[in-house]
């Protein structure tokens, strides 16, 4: 019966039963004040009574007697996600490190037990490379981790998959998730050119960076045309970001539009222009950097020893400053060293061995500089190496990592040499790494640690063990080293497992050591193993054969 | 029948912690490390965990029962060594090997295991269980009776009195009627009365509606009271139903079922002196559905924990009254292995029906036990609601079931196509417990 049908919230009411709002009239207002009418009172009864008695009756009767309401339209299905399923302990596994996450260790002592929250983003990543998808109860606890932390969202919205996006529709605490949905699927195939075309023209601002992104990855001619046929009509800030896409397949082909972009009205664009085209050594920008450079920096045949001389530019004139150098100097910096510094960091490097007779990049190095410019110079050759992923001038100015840092060539700047290591090929970083551990220990290996491939490949692995056990029996606190600690938990290969067997032990105390250190070292390295033992068993969860 | 040697899922362990904190403390303790000299063996696990102090703690599971024991202070059940003792042989089945017992865990057992039995043969016997002494007992329930029924007298008198003033009163500041006679209720012995009477104080300005809201559950607990005042000229069955809702809770005398039971939700409601929990069980061979409570003191967890989504051997004593749903679990309750199907369901229009039917025997239900066999959760305008997978009816979710996550993981695992539901259907709608995909139909998913 149509007129039957009601939706069962508390409180609802027959909207006919006029009887039921009379009594409800008369409690509100009170009986001595309002007796409801149609109400038979037995003889003897007071009237609150007889109101109750029948009030009881109404309410259980409308109880019994609910009916559903109508059901509105589904929300659309969730798009099918082809991948498969996770592992039944891979699953579990997920559960228990989505429930961690929450619980951030205490700060200062962390106890012997793994930190969850760090192990999630490996875990994160390796489930994705073999294509599983999260199971759709896990979602929203996946989608939770992701709001709550930036670094894990690409990987949770990889994992997530189309069902993820579906839901985060429906709810607006997660709607970061459809902001640049770059790994999510909403975007248009690259090679679908009308779908890319109307997203470029109609889409959001995100969007089209990742669309921009996504086509440039795949046919980087393809990405350059659809930027250049708006380029005129965007916004300064829109440029520039679009600008900075470009970086991903830079060639040559793209030097004719960058060189354009010199022109440019925003001040940044022209730089990010200028920066990619001297990342290019045949751009005719490069060429024109290196006929400016090697005005300035020359050899001095007169001296005795080979010497490299450096004029600095006496100006800066408008054609530098068209090719991207800035002209006033940060406060505290002279102006001419300022000019040199970026006219050598934009210059090619292979410039320099021609001017120094044939030279290669290690006896360039090595050449003493006259008045004083060494820092300068060198510092300006590693930012060009960087820029330019340059591997054998990387090579040159990192020296040998036996050297200690403050001393060598190049630069005495951590960041600045684990960026040159960055240049490098894994296992060469790796190595060197491990001798520049061996030589000055680990108070400084942080920085350089980080650039390394994981699981870090033996020496270096080993390298880092044998510095830790050296710090403990020198009889530092844990702490001191916590850092680097932290990394060997999630970057170690799980095979060091046995090599730290034995130094999970508790010594005995020494006299001249800090009270208490072994035990916190005993506890640090315990929590280094069951961390590794964790990882083995988190990637034998996912790679085990699905039954 | 060896079911002994059957291994608890981590998600298992896990629903068996009684808050986050411990589940998460638990957690950090499922790796080998801290542990040494486990081992397992007949139904049980042990091991000696290292905490902060010197000796490490000594903690044994029983898994049959479940039952714990653990040397640390702390006042969590189970404690967080149990949890890491059970989640390291959750995630890795060669980490404990199978070993003798050591004399502190092996007396343990034995005299835990041996008070089982004990109690199974006392039960079997029949006579034994009474009390010494029948006449003083007699006595002892009249005196409760009496005061029980001045208790029911007086509030009567009370209620009375608000009607008169009317219930737009009820709403003034300072109106403190609810907790001074709560507690004479209490003093009357009748804490099913108290509970309502506290129930009633939350009603005033709760929102759009309260004041029918308050009427209906004045005119309920005036029912209770009339029925509580003629309890003897009602009918067995029924009067039982009104003793339990007063308070006087009926012993578990009817006959034990044994079956398998798939564990569907298990759930705690504290207020300032009392955590409650409660635990769904299905029977999956003779479809019954059992509640089984457990008690704990303020900020205590209850002792009882059952992992949701295991399927238990063992048997229930079910209680009288109230839709003999509550049951008391016997001592020995094994997990086996095997498909755990949901519970077969119906539309959402048969789970109305059946709270229905339920009020018949006892009208101070709020809700009853369902299973809705494909239903889509929906957004419609009032909020949630689960539709039948033919988009003729649905139910609205209560107010309570909105705002928990466990609404999210409702609509993710459902992604837009049917699914079935377990929860409880009553006058505010519907709360969902657990639910099942098609695709993965063994696999519980725990909504609360």
């Amino acid at each position: 019966m149509e007129t039957d049908t009601t939706i069962p919230t508390a409180g609802a009411v027959l909207a006919e039963d006029g009887f039921w709002e009379e009594l409800v009239t008369s409690a509100l207002l009170g009986t001595d004040r309002r007796a409801p009418a149609g109400l038979a009172v037995a003889p003897g009864g007071d009237l609150p009574g007889a109101l109750l008695d029948a009030a009881a009756l109404h309410t259980v009767r409308r109880r019994a007697g609910l009916r559903p309401g109508p059901a509105v339209t589904p929300p659309e299905r969730a798009p099918e996600d082809p991948r498969g399923p996770l592992p039944g302990a891979a699953r579990r596994r997920l559960d228990q490190l989505l429930a961690g996450r929450a619980a951030p260790s205490p700060a200062g002592r962390r106890g012997a037990a793994p930190d969850l929250a760090e192990l999630l983003p490996q875990w994160l990543a390796l489930a994705n490379e073999l294509g599983y998808k999260a199971p759709a109860a896990a979602l929203p606890a996946l989608l939770d981790a992701a709001r709550a932390r930036t670094d894990l969202r690409p990987q949770a919205l990889q994992l997530a998959g189309p069902r993820g996006l579906w839901l985060a529709r429906l709810n607006p605490e997660w709607r970061f998730a459809l902001r640049g949905a770059g790994a999510g699927g909403s975007l248009p195939d690259p090679g679908d050119r009308e779908a890319v075309r109307a997203l470029w023209d109609e889409g959001l601002f995100a969007e089209r960076v990742a669309l921009l992104a996504a086509v440039r990855t795949r046919d980087p001619a393809a990405g350059l045309a659809l930027l250049a046929s708006t380029w005129t009509t965007e916004r300064a800030e829109d440029r520039l970001m679009f600008l900075d896409s470009l970086r991903a397949g830079l060639s040559g082909a793209d030097e004719e539009f960058l060189e354009a972009a010199l022109g440019d009205r925003s001040r940044n664009v022209r730089a990010t222009a200028a920066e990619l085209l001297s990342a290019l050594p045949s751009s005719a920008l490069a060429g024109r950097m290196a006929g400016r450079a090697v005005t300035c920096v020359g050899l001095d045949r007169t001296a005795e020893s080979p010497t490299i001389i450096v004029e600095a530019p006496h100006e800066c004139d408008t054609g530098m400053q068209r090719d991207g150098l800035a002209a006033t100097p940060p406060a505290g910096r002279g102006e001419r060293s300022w000019w040199l510094g970026q006219l050598v960091e934009a210059a090619p490097l292979s410039c320099w061995p021609r001017r120094f007779g044939g030279r290669d990049p290690e006896e360039i190095v090595a050449l003493p500089v006259a008045d004083d410019w060494q820092g300068e110079l060198h510092a300006a050759w590693c930012r060009a190496a960087v820029r330019q992923r340059d591997a054998a001038w990387s090579r040159a100015l990192l020296g040998s990592p036996a050297t200690p840092p403050a001393t060598g060539p190049g630069t005495s700047s951590l960041a600045e040499r684990a960026q040159l290591l960055s240049t490098l090929p894994q296992e060469e970083r790796a190595l060197w790494v491990a001798s520049f551990i061996a030589a000055h220990g680990m108070s400084e290996a942080f920085q350089l640690l980080g650039v390394c491939e994981v699981p870090w490949a033996e020496p270096l692995g080993g390298a880092v063990i044998d510095a830790l056990d050296i710090a403990r029996e020198a009889g530092s606190y844990p702490w001191s080293f916590s850092g680097v600690m932290g990394l060997a938990e999630r970057c170690l290969a799980p095979e060091a497992a046995r090599q730290l067997e034995s130094l999970t032990a508790r010594p005995d105390e020494a006299e001249d050591v800090s009270p208490g250190a072994g035990g916190y070292w005993s506890e640090a390295f315990q929590r280094l193993v069951s961390t590794l033992r964790l990882r083995e068993a988190m990637r034998a969860e996912l790679t085990e054969p699905a039954l | 029948m060896n079911a002994m040697g059957v291994r608890w899922t981590a998600d298992q362990v896990l629903a068996l912690a009684p808050d986050d904190a411990s589940r998460r403390a638990g957690s950090k303790l499922g790796t080998a490390g801290p542990w040494s000299g486990t081992g397992r063996g007949e139904g049980a696990v042990w091991g000696r965990c290292k905490g902060s102090g010197r000796v490490p703690y000594r903690t044994v599971v029983d898994t049959t029962g479940p039952a714990y024991l653990c040397e640390c202070p702390s006042r969590k059940f189970p404690c967080k060594h149990a949890l890491g003792l059970l989640l390291l042989q959750a995630s890795d089945g060669a980490a404990i090997e199978e070993a003798a017992a050591p004399d502190w865990a092996g007396q343990w057992l034995t005299a835990r295991r041996g008070h089982a039995e004990s109690a199974v043969r006392k039960s079997g016997g029949g006579a034994a269980g009474g009390p010494a002494d029948p006449e003083a007992a007699r006595r002892r329930a009249e005196r409760r009776a009496a005061r029980i029924t001045s208790g029911a007298e007086e509030l009567e008198q009370r209620l009375a009195d608000l009607l008169r003033g009317g219930l737009a009163a009820a709403e003034q500041p300072g109106y403190g009627l609810w907790e001074e006679t709560a507690a004479r209720m209490v003093d009357a012995q009748a804490p099913g009365l108290a509970g309502r009477v506290r129930e009633l104080g939350a009603i005033p300005g709760s929102g759009p509606g309260w004041p029918v809201r308050l009427l209906e559950e004045c005119a309920l607990t005036h029912l209770l009271d009339r029925a509580w005042l003629g309890v003897d000229r009602l009918p067995a069955p029924f009067a039982t139903t009104v003793r339990t809702r007063i308070g006087l809770t009926a012993p578990a005398e009817g006959v034990p079922v044994r079956d398998h039971w798939l564990v569907l939700a298990q759930y705690d409601a504290a207020d300032a002196r009392l955590t409650t929990r409660r635990i769904w069980l299905h029977g999956t061979t003779s479809g019954r559905t059992a509640l089984l409570l457990s008690f704990g003191a303020a900020g205590r967890a209850p002792r009882l924990a059952l992992p949701v989504g295991a399927v238990l051997d063992g048997e229930l004593t079910p209680h009288a009254g109230s839709g003999r749903l509550r049951a008391e679990p016997g001592e020995q309750f094994v997990p086996v292995e095997g498909p755990a199907a949901p519970p077969p369901g119906g539309p959402v229009g048969a789970a109305l029906d059946a709270y229905g039917r339920a009020l018949r025997e006892d009208p101070w239900l709020d809700s009853w036990p369902v299973t809705l066999s494909a239903v889509v959760p929906a957004r419609a305008e009032y909020g949630w609601q689960l539709a039948d997978a033919d988009g003729r009816e649905a139910l609205p979710l209560t107010p309570a079931a909105q705002s928990r996550p466990g609404l999210w993981r409702l609509v993710a695992l459902s992604g837009g196509a049917p699914v079935t539901v377990f929860g409880e259907c009553g006058h505010r709608g519907f709360t969902p417990l657990a639910a099942w995909s098609p695709e993965t139909p063994g696999e519980t998913v725990p909504l609360i």
